[in-house]
């Protein structure tokens, strides 16, 4: 390894690097509005503890995005329905927590199994490849790019319009019930859009990573808040900065976006981590 | 007029009759104690009246209404409940406001008049000292008056409690007693299941108690006796009194034989 090597790997664009935003410009928006849409997803993933869904959604959105491409369609959509089929997997054999965990732990190779089969049957450019499984929103084209942010901008809005529902359902099912909220609907409706969001954050940050967006900025946000208004707001800042700001430095340079999603995703949860055991701390010192 | 009219209702799981022909009527202002051993249907009772679950045979009239839809806004409801993760990211008056708007579909806004009514809640329960702190730090008796301060939301004229009391110090047993106490006398009905009569024994008009398959209801000195309860468990069982405690000695606990066939949801 060669230092200089490194230095141009990372930041080899700086002299070009108006160029290179304006070339990119619309992958940042797509990483912005996944960013936000994960960021507030993930504050229910977290309060249902759902985060090993996540991630067995996201080997089965590999999954279709490999068939996809191996049939010759188009990729966003295959992840469309390999998210959903798992979604609805999920939601449906797996009502209860223990069950859940174990379809999913059963879902999840036999996913990433097929998608691997499927991608070395596929003889077309090898880059198309591993972009799946470790993302590179910059290869992706402009149309596809189009569909992510339509995908992710139709989940903002549901998600908003069942806020209080969920909220309610995700903290004390059999209250929200009682009050008449239709708690079924509520829980699959829910699985029907993180599969859309793991969906899109499968282009993006690769199946393997999806939940540096999905799940990190929400954790990240509980360890420092803990207002209805504030973790979600925290947790959208927080994905929106990791995927916004993981695509500007990645295009400084050669290397993928992901690591510098994932790293930056880290570095704000190890920072509200600090932050948070001070508070708790105080808390715990007036309770 | 009763609130709550139950006439002819059985439950089964699978092979097993947990109860049948039952009747009850809750009076306005009337508070009645469910008792049982584990698994004798009490939650499944609560949960019928609010139209989770089915009754195997039988009507409910909750308010003047035949029970036929899932949930009941106007029926108050206080699950059995564990304690929330501290991690939980709600604020006390938030896990409060659930009840004024946790069922709204649409943008997270409040209405005019919500704030107002949250508050009052909060001051209801004696909550206002801690109105703002996050809901996972809380202790027992701290998330449970909140709880009750949810479910009287929209001042409930039928209340129905799961054990209220479970894991509670004596300070706090006391503090929900009179907040479920003081909302009975302002005329609503209450039905309250619990395994542990004692701290509520002084408010308690009438107890059901349920065993065996059996049931039988009446006054807590008619039905709290070893008489009744040897009759009704078939089995010697005797009722004690230390102080002002009451005490029952021998009832055997349908937990240890039937639990597993139990789905959960009967406790």
């Amino acid at each position: 390894m060669n230092w200089s090597d490194v230095g141009d790997a990372m930041f080899g664009g700086v002299a070009d690097y108006a160029e290179i935003l304006a070339l990119v410009s619309n992958s940042v928006w797509a990483g912005a509005i996944l960013g936000l849409v994960g960021g507030l997803i993930g504050v229910f993933v977290m309060q249902r503890d759902m985060a090993f869904a996540v991630h067995g959604i996201s080997e089965l959105s590999f999954a279709g995005a490999a068939a996809a491409l191996l049939i010759g369609v188009d990729v966003v959509s295959g992840s469309v329905v390999g998210s959903l089929v798992a979604a609805g997997l999920i939601g449906w054999l797996g009502s209860r927590a223990r069950d859940r965990n174990s379809i999913i732990g059963v879902l999840m190779p036999f996913g990433l199994g097929l998608g691997i089969l499927f991608l070395s049957l596929y003889s077309g450019r090898s880059a198309n490849r591993f972009s799946l499984l470790t993302g590179q929103i910059v290869s992706v084209q402009n149309d596809q790019l189009g569909w992510l942010v339509a995908i992710a901008t139709v989940v903002l809005v549901a998600l908003v319009l069942v806020w209080r529902p969920l909220r309610f359902d995700s903290l004390d099912p059999q209250s929200a019930a009682a009050r008449g909220v239709p708690t079924t609907a509520v829980s699959l409706g829910f699985m029907l859009m993180l599969g859309l969001v793991v969906a899109v954050a499968v282009h993006i940050i690769g199946a393997l990573l999806v939940m540096a967006l999905v799940v990190t900025p929400a954790a990240a946000a509980m360890r420092v808040a803990a207002g209805p208004v504030a973790v979600p707001v925290l947790s959208a800042v927080f994905g929106v900065a990791a995927a916004v700001g993981g695509i500007l430095l990645a295009v400084m340079g050669t290397l993928p976006v992901s690591p510098y999603i994932t790293t930056i995703s880290f570095a704000i949860y190890l920072v509200c981590r600090v932050v948070g055991s001070r508070r708790d701390r105080v808390v715990r010192a007036r309770a | 007029m009763s609130l709550l009219e139950i006439r002819g209702a059985a439950l089964r799981r699978g092979d097993r009759e947990l109860w049948s022909g039952l009747d009850l009527d809750v009076a306005p202002g009337e508070l009645v104690a469910v008792l049982g051993p584990s698994g004798s249907g009490k939650t499944t009772l609560l949960r019928a009246i609010l139209g989770l679950e089915p009754l195997s045979e039988g009507s409910i009239t909750a308010l003047g209404e035949r029970v036929t839809r899932r949930g009941n806004r106007r029926i108050g409801y206080l699950p059995q409940a564990r304690p929330l993760p501290v991690e939980t990211p709600l604020r006390a008056r938030d896990l409060v406001a659930l009840g004024v708007d946790g069922h709204r579909f649409g943008p997270p806004l409040r209405r005019r008049g919500d704030r107002e009514r949250i508050d009052a809640l909060i001051e209801a329960v004696g909550a206002t000292s801690f109105a703002d702190r996050p809901v996972g730090v809380l202790s027992g008796g701290e998330q449970q008056r909140l709880r009750v301060g949810q479910a009287l939301a929209d001042d409930p004229r039928l209340l129905l409690c799961d054990e209220p009391l479970t894991s509670l110090d004596l300070a706090n047993q006391q503090a929900v007693v009179r907040l479920i106490d003081d909302h009975r006398r302002t005329g609503a009905a209450v039905l309250l299941v619990t395994h542990d009569i004692n701290p509520i024994l002084g408010a308690v008009d009438r107890i059901l108690y349920i065993a065996n398959g059996r049931f039988t209801l009446g006054a807590p000195q008619d039905v709290l006796t070893s008489e009744v309860l040897t009759d009704l468990y078939g089995a010697p069982v005797f009722v004690l009194r230390a102080g002002d405690r009451l005490v029952v000695v021998g009832a055997p606990d349908a937990e240890a034989s039937h639990h597993h066939h139990d789905d959960g949801g009967v406790a």
